[in-house]
């Protein structure tokens, strides 16, 4: 075997810099081997090590009385009560899925799957994140296809309900989309698996598929680099995803944690192998040592160094008691996989390697861990956030046809129905899906007792690209907002950090803004940050994409019966706007189809918003309410529309509307003011609520009611259900075509 | 009575099934394990719903050789109830208890959606409990569920009755837009000549608590266990020819 003579030279295409090199020279006081470089171009890459944006993520609040784990695992768990936990975590695929979209996000659904078992849980439900290019870009209804059918192909195939998520198209991701993946899993909270090596001599066992050559360097050179123009080529780095090995390896890896025999259990993720075995043993403070010749491999030749970087997805390291060898064995087998002892835990914290009967690399554990490089990278605003944040109103003219705008508003990729994606998703597999997708938050109930998880994703990167910081709020308190809709009460936060390269100072601003606005949300609502994800490098031909920091909320509803939906319920009701509209424009989807992406987000009082929330959860559970639906992008009009279109078929409902303010009818309707929900009633609780309203400080506004056939809004807006119906139903399938 | 629940590599709605069973139905719901050829006394054998060995291949084509199958399938002759759901379906025209086959729906994307069919047979031991020409809500979610048989089956199965449920929309009319996908003549499920095996598309199981999707999928349920309990669930001492 001829290794490849190392050089910087080497280093560098392996992702890693001139002063990195140095660095890992000075560690090891040697040249590393062409495997240890390997090894290190992978746990010093962006994606693994975290190196630009830990310094920043130590500000989040990651902890609180339910926090049974925060990040730094495989996932984090909070306490459910009953004994149970729920366990979380969003995770990026956007590159391989730029470059392949079916395996790209199938992979992207199966990763954080196994980071959801892998901590002893039952993966219940996923939700998805979803950006694209501009709608009519060539290269967009390819993606979109590609992207949906490999969610669909994956979580479909393992039997986990997708129920919710979100979908935005906007120039900024052209070639550069972004795929979040979330995935709640439950477990019993005295049986968390956590990923440890400790028991010196303790077996380490290889289980899951057959290690092949796909996905080498996804992580490195994929998720830690900017996009050029051979992306193409990049496709083999993309890995090939099979959700039924997933499935076995899933009913495998739960029915084995039954069984008192494994110590620790991690997913072989990003930098397989590799990875897997230098966190647990650097978590359990040990070391630990690969046979690589016992590792099931797919094709022949492969040489140690693709060993250790392979992606081949559906694999798990686990840690097993000494001597329980043989029961891994049998459950594994009873599945059809394959169970391996590959290694030992040992004492002398370091990571060797063997193959063909010598040692191929030998590393100390710290400097690859936490030893990683970390980087206080320079952060500065751009030169021209000045100057998109000039905005004047005044010089927006007024609609001349308010209906006209408003169907425009429904016909947009932004706001119409997402039923042509989620139809393609099995949202009611394991029988446990209160509400579908297609109201503010999903609601999952929990079996064997009256609990219910709510769930919702959310980030509008307009808003952040216009102040990252408030955004980064707005995306905090829109999903705990969505939550609360939904009846239940906020109680953690997963967030999926999409940025530009940190290398340079404006993204880094961007990014420390919005983790900002992150902490200075989660604070406020006292909702822990439990785990997450930041993908860095989302570029394209030197340009950034909008800062994305995709929040995902779970919230807890202890009765499930007092669960709440979005749509209007019965004619006569009484509808009630919660909370302020301003004369705010800036941001909104209705400047942004006039071409104006300009101005300040909406204002933000998280005071208030906290307040706003507590009214709407306390009618939710004194069951005064009969809907809740928030405002959000096409502001309070297309709030209206969807509380009218968005229940069963048969029963859509219509309204009769009257808006007063001071303000521009415009903003009126298509205003995205923050901190407001419109929700509806039988008329003998309108009273209770406006004094909940009034003690909490919180405008309450009677709308109007609900009627039949048609919404009406004072003399601006007058449409058949039907006409809106067929606008906001048609307007994705028509673009993307029948599907 | 004693249903069996069979889970193959790759069956998901098992556990689906059994929770309907024992939870909501009230009876005894057993696990039976694609490897054990054993149907441990049970009246009737349900084939969940899922992607069985992945459905790599074409969807039941595995299932249909795994060793349970030889027991469902005599079961099946001698008269036994069988279920097949979504997979099950696909599984039983795969083993030829079930003649026809399952294709990849018209627009040929997965499909997950709440359907009306209605009742076209109430003479059945798996639609007794309903009435002929009812409207049931059920919901479906699959890649390939498109019905297909040659002309002559189809003209069997409507003249013998065979065909138990048929996708309509809310007025009842059977209807290309209230087909969801594809199916010659509508056809959602249907049964042998016998009329002991029934395979359908929709899922019953995942309608029967009002909390979730509805619970018209109990009737379902009910027929079964009360043409067991009135001694149709036994196996019969002749078998209809060709059967």
């Amino acid at each position: 075997m001829i290794e490849a003579a190392v050089t910087p030279e080497l280093a560098a295409e392996h992702g890693l810099n001139a002063e990195e090199y140095q660095r890992i020279l000075a560690a090891l006081g040697r040249a590393p081997t062409y495997v240890e470089l390997g090894i290190f171009s992978v746990m010093w890459s962006e994606h693994c090590s975290y190196k630009s944006s830990r310094a920043w993520l130590r500000e989040l609040p990651t902890t609180g009385a339910h926090v049974l784990q925060g990040p730094g695992e495989n996932a984090g768990a909070i306490d459910i009560g009953e004994g149970l936990a729920a366990v979380f975590k969003i995770e990026s695929h956007n590159h391989p899925s730029f470059v392949e979209p079916y395996q790209g996000a199938a992979t992207g659904v199966g990763g954080i799957l196994r980071d959801i078992f892998t901590m002893g849980a039952r993966p219940i439900a996923n939700l998805d994140s979803l950006r694209f290019g501009a709608i009519d870009h060539p290269r967009t209804r390819y993606l979109v296809h590609g992207v949906v059918a490999g969610i669909g192909g994956y979580g479909n195939c393992i039997g986990v309900p997708t129920v919710g998520g979100e979908l935005y198209f906007d120039p900024g991701y052209n070639e550069n989309i972004l795929v979040n993946a979330f995935t709640i899993g439950l477990v019993r909270s005295d049986r968390i698996f956590r990923a440890s090596a400790t028991g010196i001599g303790n077996p380490v066992i290889y289980v899951g598929s057959k290690t092949g050559r796909d996905g080498i360097h996804g992580a490195s050179l994929l998720a830690s680099a900017e996009f050029g123009d051979e992306t193409e080529h990049k496709r083999p780095t993309v890995q090939v995803g099979d959700p039924f090995t997933e499935k076995l390896l899933l009913e495998a890896c739960l029915e084995l944690m039954e069984r008192d025999a494994i110590v620790a259990i991690q997913d072989m993720g990003a930098a397989g192998l590799t990875s897997s075995s230098v966190e647990m043993a650097a978590r359990g403070g040990t070391g630990l040592l690969l046979d690589l010749d016992r590792v099931p491999l797919r094709e022949t030749g492969m040489t140690p160094y693709e060993i250790l970087l392979s992606e081949s997805q559906e694999r798990m390291l686990i840690v097993a008691k000494a001597g329980a060898e043989d029961v891994v064995k049998d459950i594994f087998a009873k599945w059809d996989l394959d169970a391996c002892v590959v290694g030992t835990v040992t004492d002398d914290r370091l990571f060797r390697v063997r193959f063909g009967g010598r040692e191929v690399a030998c590393l100390p554990l710290e400097p690859l861990a936490d030893g990683a490089p970390r980087y206080e990278r320079p952060a500065a605003p751009s030169a021209e956030l000045e100057a998109i944040q000039l905005f004047n109103q005044d010089q927006v003219p007024l609609p001349g046809d308010y209906n006209r705008t408003l169907l425009g508003l429904l016909d947009s990729p932004n706001i119409a129905s997402r039923r042509w994606v989620y139809r393609q998703y099995d949202q009611i597999v394991r029988g446990n899906t209160v509400v579908l997708p297609g109201s503010d938050a999903a609601v999952i109930r929990i079996k064997g007792t009256r609990k219910a998880l709510a769930l919702s994703v959310d980030c509008n990167s307009r808003y952040c690209l216009l102040d990252p910081y408030v955004g980064a709020m707005s995306a905090v308190v829109e999903s705990a907002r969505n939550v609360t809709c939904a009846g239940a009460t906020p109680i953690g936060v997963t967030d999926c950090l999409n940025f530009g390269n940190p290398e340079k100072p404006e993204v880094m601003w961007q990014f420390k803004e919005a983790v900002h606005g992150i902490r200075d949300a989660c604070v406020a609502l006292g909702v822990p940050v439990v785990s997450g994800n930041v993908s860095f490098y989302n570029e394209t031909e030197g340009r950034p994409i909008p800062p994305t920091p995709t929040i995902a909320m779970v919230g807890l509803l202890d009765d499930v019966s007092r669960h709440m939906t979005q749509w209007f319920k019965g004619e006569g009701d009484v509808i009630v706007l919660l909370g302020r509209t301003r004369e705010e424009l800036a941001g909104s989807e209705y400047l942004a189809q006039q071409g104006v992406v300009t101005g300040t987000p909406p204002w933000m009082d998280l005071e208030v918003e906290k307040q706003l929330q507590a009214v709407c959860l306390h009618a939710i559970r004194e069951g005064w309410l009969r809907s809740a639906h928030d405002c959000s992008e096409g502001g309070l009009a297309v709030a209206l529309v969807e509380c009218c279109l968005t229940g069963p078929p048969q029963a859509a409902l219509g309204a009769a509307v009257e808006l007063e303010g001071a303000i521009r009818p415009d903003a009126l309707l298509f205003g995205e003011s923050q901190s407001r929900i419109v929700v509806s009633l039988r008329r003998q609780q309108v009273s209770r609520l406006r004094e909940l309203a009034h003690r909490h400080e919180i405008p309450f506004a009677i709308l109007g009611e609900v009627r039949k056939h048609r919404l009406t809004i004072g003399a601006l807006i007058d449409l058949s259900l039907t006409e809106m119906q067929q606008v906001w139903e048609t307007a994705l399938p028509r673009r993307l075509g029948a599907a | 009575m004693r249903w069996g629940v069979v889970t193959f590599p790759g069956s998901l709605d098992d556990h689906d099934a059994i929770y309907a069973i024992d939870h909501i139905l009230g009876a005894v719901a057993v696990a039976l394990w694609h490897k054990d050829r054993d149907l441990h006394q049970v009246d009737c054998v349900v084939l969940p719903g899922g992607f069985s060995y992945g459905d790599y291949l074409r969807c039941g084509a595995m299932a249909r050789f795994s060793p349970v199958m030889e027991s469902v399938a005599a079961f099946a002759r001698e008269g036994g109830l069988v279920l097949g759901i979504c997979n099950g379906f696909q599984i039983l025209c795969e083993a030829g208890l079930l003649p026809g086959a399952l294709t990849r729906n018209r627009d040929l994307s997965f499909v997950c959606d709440r359907v009306h069919v209605r009742v076209e047979s109430a003479a059945s031991p798996f639609t007794q409990a309903c009435t002929s020409g009812e409207i049931l809500t059920l919901p479906i979610k699959h890649g390939e569920g498109r019905y297909v048989a040659d002309e002559d089956t189809l003209r069997r199965l409507e003249d013998g009755g065979q065909v138990l449920l048929r996708y309509v929309d809310t007025a009842g009319r059977a209807s290309e837009a209230a087909n969801p996908n594809g199916s010659l003549h509508n056809i959602a499920g249907v049964t042998n000549p016998a009329r002991n095996v029934f395979g359908l598309m929709p899922h019953p199981e995942h309608a029967v608590e009002k909390l979730l999707d509805g619970d018209d999928g109990l009737k379902i349920f009910r027929s079964v266990a009360a043409a067991v309990a009135s001694g149709r669930g036994e196996p019969l001492t002749s078998v209809a020819p060709g059967h």
